[in-house]
């Protein structure tokens, strides 16, 4: 087994080799690191920009560019929040609390060496655990009917849903509203159109694009503008030559990584458990096994280097369940297989097999795309840390023209950019009721297919509901469904007793201690 | 501003759910339901409008027994009025500019209009932006990636 994965490896990166789709990586990886540095934008709104462009590239090259562009702001988040203080994306609000004190003392740049060589090494360890579970996970999926697909997206939608950030009942009320927005359109068994309110461009359903641009890129201009704190760049002064860590500092950070990248796989195989609870949890064992927990926020090596390590390995464990079994866990994911379903790409447990190329390309440009990452941000630090001063007043008015064109140029239709406007108001609506508006592309991108493989479940036992119950697998997937809303239930009513937390208390503290499971993205 | 509502931010927010799910439970028989064993196309959203007006209503019912937190305005402390409809202007304008004049009168008064949101900004470096962004956005898309938007064109009102 090991032999074929290593064989299929090679045949991934010659793939990847290919002069195109290295471009393309290279490009993605680029823009996603701008874009982690870039205060106020994000990568769910760079890939949706993204996401036209790649209509006339091969899905090869398409999927490496809008996979590079998701890592690759990791790597770029972590140097808004260690030199700045900015927690530009949520898995890098524990980095800040010892790296920005690291910077201070005049260490920052010996924390992003070490978070450049933290996130090598969990992204490395997240990328063979792909290349070895993937085939594995795949083998058990191909054995799986209607019934057991229909009940496993039922698990991945409500992890996706209640294990994100805020209210797990808002949660699930934006993944039921996404399945419906994914109804939206003609229906593909009866030629029916369905809640189109009579408008003929919503005969072929919202589009991806739209809703994505509209939920993640005017929402959030909407959300941000005026509201983004300008940084302290006083101490952002970082040269090459303090990148360089001491034996010591690499040493007091080794274990602390390993650690990192075993709780961030970990985070990985639980759907809906995302880099950013990986990172929490992370930060709060290294905090709890530490000989010297009081230095915890006042500048330890070992919390910047445990949650960079766990998150990095958590995005690329991320990337098992979307590939193997069609099933994202985080919206970023959803929008990624969006984007390859564009491209006329089947997603499901048939997807390793059948375009290999996509699969093992995809695993190839991984590592390559790393190693890229360490090189742009070892020596080029500088040009990312100026990049930090760019204002947001410049930002988003660019971000917006590239939006329209963006939704325009994905069908040549002036009507979408309109829909766009639309689901932007109401996802900033949303966002204001205390909504996270991300599981909305979770169940919009798996919507079609779980309308359909339920409806095929139930024709194969005659409108026998009881069929998700028979199957053993089926089974073990709706139990895991019940069990998780009990403890969600659980917790609510154990919280329910006690005396709310006092508003003084710090928010990431708290967080880590009442609600670790809670933040996610 | 910021006005306290009169009543818990999650009434609101489990009646925009509920209503949401009242739309697809009255618009989805109407598509034909059919029976479990041969679904009809209006089988699942009407399932679904049920499902979100139960959600709703558990949303706006755990608002009544869990004490008020800090966080209960409709609006954000300093309400941006003037940001939020200048974002939303920029689209609209890029709609209607982009139909009967072409690629780069859209991008500019889009550009414009957003910058002008910003708190901090002016109307010279507005126009600079715009004009910025404007020459980049027709040199990439019109010449390099070829969309079929002209870039200047007449098409009257």
């Amino acid at each position: 087994m090991i032999w074929t994965a290593l064989t299929d490896l090679w045949y991934g990166f010659g793939v990847a080799l290919e002069p195109h789709n290295i471009m393309w990586c290279f490009v993605g990886v680029l823009v996603g690191n701008m874009v982690g540095v870039l205060p106020g934008m994000g990568p769910l709104a760079t890939i949706s920009i993204l996401l036209p462009l790649t209509f006339a590239m091969k899905p090869v090259g398409a999927i490496l560019m809008l996979a590079g562009v998701m890592y690759g702001a990791q790597y770029g988040g972590a140097i808004c929040s260690i030199l700045l203080n900015l927690p530009c994306h949520p898995p890098h609000a524990v980095t800040c609390l010892d790296g920005f004190p690291l910077t201070k003392q005049g260490k920052g740049g010996t924390a992003l060496s070490v978070t450049v060589l933290a996130s090598f090494v969990g992204a490395s360890w997240g990328i063979t655990e792909m290349i070895f579970l993937s085939p594995v996970l795949v083998k058990v999926a191909m054995q799986f009917g209607a019934a057991e697909i229909c009940s496993l997206m039922l698990l991945g939608l409500l992890a996706g849903s209640t294990l994100a950030r805020g209210s797990p009942i808002k949660g699930v009320a934006m993944t039921v509203f996404g399945l419906l927005l994914g109804i939206v359109g003609t229906d593909v068994n009866s030629g029916a159109m369905r809640f189109t309110f009579d408008l003929m461009q919503l005969d072929d359903g919202i589009e991806l694009i739209a809703l994505a641009l509209g939920l993640f890129g005017i929402a959030e201009f909407m959300n941000s503008i005026n509201q983004i704190a300008v940084g302290e760049t006083k101490y952002s002064k970082v040269r090459l030559r303090d990148m360089r860590p001491s034996k010591a500092d690499l040493k007091l950070s080794f274990f602390p990584m390993i650690r990192g990248t075993i709780i961030g796989s970990l985070c990985a195989l639980i759907p809906g458990t995302g880099p950013t609870i990986a990172s929490f949890v992370s930060y709060a064992a290294e905090k709890k096994i530490s000989r010297t927990p009081e230095r915890f926020g006042t500048g330890a090596l070992e919390g910047v280097a445990c949650p960079e390590a766990s998150t990095h390995s958590s995005v690329q464990g991320d990337f098992i369940p979307t590939m193997s079994l069609g099933i994202p866990g985080d919206s970023v994911m959803a929008l990624l297989l969006g984007a390859l379903m564009i491209q006329g790409i089947v997603p499901g447990p048939q997807l390793i097999s059948e375009h290999p190329d996509i699969f093992w390309g995809l695993v190839a440009s991984f590592w390559i795309g790393n190693i890229l990452l360490v090189l742009l941000n070892v020596p080029l630090i500088g040009v990312w840390v100026k990049l930090l001063t760019i204002p947001y007043k410049y930002l988003y008015p660019s971000a917006l023209f590239f939006v329209c064109i963006g939704v325009y140029a994905a069908n040549n239709d002036m009507f979408q950019v309109g829909e766009t406007v639309v689901i932007g108001v109401l996802g900033y609506v949303l966002l204001r009721l205390g909504f996270h508006p991300a599981p909305i592309l979770l169940g919009f991108v798996l919507g079609p297919r779980f309308e359909e493989n339920f409806r095929r479940a139930l024709l194969l036992s005659r409108g026998d509901l009881m069929t998700f119950i028979d199957r053993p697998i089926s089974a073990v997937f709706i139990a895991l469904c019940v069990l998780l809303i009990g403890i969600q239930v659980f917790a609510r009513l154990r919280a329910f007793g006690r005396k709310p937390p006092p508003p003084g208390a710090p928010a990431v503290g708290r967080a880590v201690a009442a609600e670790p499971i809670r933040m996610g993205d | 501003m910021g006005a306290r509502l009169k009543h818990k931010r999650d009434y609101y927010a489990g009646a925009l759910i509920m209503l949401f799910g009242l739309v697809a439970a009255a618009k989805g028989p109407g598509y034909g339901t059919g029976t479990l064993m041969r679904m009809g196309p209006g089988y699942m959203p009407t399932v679904l409008g049920v499902i979100l007006i139960l959600l709703g209503l558990s949303i706006a019912g755990t608002a009544l027994v869990t004490p008020a937190t800090e966080d209960e305005q409709l609006l954000p402390d300093n309400p941006q009025w003037l940001g939020w409809l200048c974002i939303l202007a920029g689209p609209i304008l890029f709609i209607i500019l982009g139909n009967f004049f072409g690629l780069l009168p859209a991008t500019f008064a889009c550009v414009f209009v957003a910058a002008l949101g910003d708190k901090s900004s002016t109307i010279k470096g507005s126009l600079i932006l715009a004009a910025g962004v404007s020459a980049f956005g027709v040199l990439l898309f019109s010449y390099v990636l070829q969309i079929s938007m002209p870039v200047l064109t007449w098409r009257g009102l």
